[in-house]
């Protein structure tokens, strides 16, 4: 059942993106991300869905793959835009007794969803095309020029890294002690807030228990080999610019120019 | 009272790019009162199968029968399957949650809906039928010994009285002596209680002295099944999926090829030694 969750997942694949050095696809997000918020005409927003669908497309991850990352977040998406709907003051288009729609009401609830849909695909396809291991090395480098001001750029890699691999390991965890549970006579689909926590209670117990046990397994692994922080360390894969990270940058930069002068212009 | 499956398949994942095939047309019949081993390698499909047996993964394909009725039928009540096909996973220990180990072995029956005297009848029993020390039923279970918690956990399974118990290589990560108890308790539980039990490991050793019948899986099938004499005089096709059989039956296969008439199909020490012995004209 918790097989179903797609965001901060890798989708293994031969593509260019997948190929691609995670630096330039933090940067690309980071710019994507931007562009996100620089667009907001019907005009700016089709040159960005254009620009998304090449992207979905290089990326040889299926559609319906990305789609089911957005399940989890209808929710959230339904609220904000309902409010927006029908709490932004302006002229009145339709009205509902006490609720009414305004024009800039509507034109917000449009752009929030649109944006947020843009959001949840765009930075899922960073993760599903780049492997955690990647990420967390791309974010090292990128960062590591703050080691000057004593930020613990290493440490927070390491922390990074050591997190999302733990997401698979604790969702496997959490399944199966739900099964045993289970086994025992356990109800998790009972109805009822007080009840439902409280059937959590068998579920959570152990799994804390065991995040534990696993956390301080790690840490004596860590020492037996005789980690010491990142001072001095090497890399077995050390990132590499070739000739398709540096294309990428210029495509990137000149799509953000463009966005920027559709905005303007039209 | 059986446990039937018929042609159940079983996929994980399915749609995306980890799609696997864990179980492929499986098609078995557990009678009442047997004593089952499942041996395999890892990733061949042991743990899926038993995980159907209690209705905790539904088949993709294929229907499952418990005592005559389809458990996949809307109606029938899963959660009192669960009471009667009881499950022991693997490193049950991991389960533990409450404050003393007598409220853990209670969680169970009080999930059955009995009452707390019942309950607590029913957790004295099972505590004391895997031999758990009496001066530590009120202690915390993270404070416990490995063998300790192990005991405590398949307590926490016998006091629901499964009418049916599998057990997930029950004795995984435990010392020789500890292993040899914790089977030789199964064992005696089935004497006396005649239920059906169904036991997954890899220790060819343990499944040779204690059941009667083997199920061998290889890659998502059932590759043998037959008694454990039926099942290990096929050496040949046993190493080929990569197992084994039991280092005794080898040592009764060379004496053989040495020209002795012993009979290889030998599986436990006790049997290999009433066959050299018989071969000495010695009657034991």
């Amino acid at each position: 059942m918790f097989r179903e969750i797609t965001i901060g997942q890798y989708y293994p694949a031969d593509s260019l993106l997948h190929r691609l050095d995670p630096r330039v696809k933090l940067f690309g997000t980071i710019i994507y991300l931007i562009s996100i918020f620089v667009a907001g005409d019907i005009f700016s927003f089709a040159f960005l869905a254009l620009f998304l669908v090449m992207i979905i497309r290089l990326s040889k991850v299926p559609f319906s793959y990305m789609v089911k990352g957005l399940r989890g977040i209808v929710l959230l998406l339904v609220i904000a835009g309902v409010f927006n709907l029908f709490m932004t003051p302006g002229q009145a288009l339709v009205e509902f007794g006490p609720l009414t729609i305004s024009d800039v009401g509507l034109k917000n609830a449009v752009l929030m969803t649109a944006r947020m849909i843009f959001l949840i695909i765009g930075t899922s396809i960073m993760t599903l095309t780049t492997t955690p291991n990647q990420l967390t090395d791309g974010l090292e480098t990128s960062l590591a020029p703050l080691t000057i001001f004593n930020v613990p750029v290493h440490e927070i890699a390491l922390m990074m890294s050591i997190a999302l691999r733990f997401i698979p390991i604790l969702v496997e965890e959490t399944d199966k002690i739900m099964k045993a549970q289970m086994a025992r006579g356990a109800d998790f689909e009972s109805k009822g807030i007080v009840r439902k926590a409280k059937a959590m209670v068998p579920l959570l117990v152990p799994l804390f228990v065991s995040a534990f046990r696993r956390a301080s397994d790690l840490a004596l692994a860590m020492e037996a080999r005789c980690y010491h922080g990142g001072e001095g360390r090497t890399k077995m894969k050390p990132l590499h610019y070739e000739k398709e990270d540096r294309l990428s940058y210029v495509v990137i930069i000149s799509y953000l120019i463009l966005l920027i002068v559709i905005r303007i212009v039209l | 009272m059986s446990l039937i499956l018929d042609k159940v398949s079983y996929k994980y994942s399915t749609g995306t790019a980890y799609e696997v095939t864990a179980l492929d047309n499986v098609s078995l019949e557990i009678k009442d009162g047997q004593f089952i081993g499942i041996i395999g390698h890892t990733g061949s499909g042991k743990s899926t199968l038993i995980q159907h047996l209690n209705g905790l993964l539904k088949a993709t394909e294929g229907v499952i029968y418990y005592n005559g009725q389809d458990i996949y039928d809307k109606d029938y009540d899963l959660k009192e399957l669960r009471t009667q096909v009881g499950m022991v996973f693997q490193y049950p220990e991991h389960q533990l949650f409450e404050t003393t180990v007598f409220e853990d072995v209670k969680f169970g029956p009080k999930n059955q809906g009995l009452d707390d005297k019942e309950a607590t009848l029913r957790a004295y029993e099972a505590l004391r039928s895997v031999g758990f020390p009496e001066d530590y039923y009120d202690q915390s279970p993270f404070d416990l010994s490995g063998g300790q918690k192990r005991r405590a956990a398949i307590a926490g399974v016998l006091a629901m009285k499964p009418a049916v118990l599998i057990l997930d290589e029950p004795t995984a990560g435990l010392d020789p002596k500890g292993r040899d108890e914790i089977l030789g308790l199964i064992k005696k539980m089935h004497e006396k209680s005649g239920n059906t039990i169904i036991l997954v490991s890899h220790s060819m050793e343990d499944v040779a002295n204690y059941v009667d019948r083997i199920i061998v899986m290889n890659d998502a099938k059932v590759y043998m099944d037959g008694t454990p004499k039926e099942v290990f005089s096929q050496a040949k096709d046993l190493e080929e999926i990569g197992l084994a059989v039991p280092e005794v039956t080898y040592f009764m296969m060379e004496l053989k090829a040495k020209g002795y008439d012993v009979d290889v199909a030998a599986t436990t020490v006790e049997e290999a030694k009433r066959e050299i012995l018989k071969l000495k004209g010695i009657n034991a």
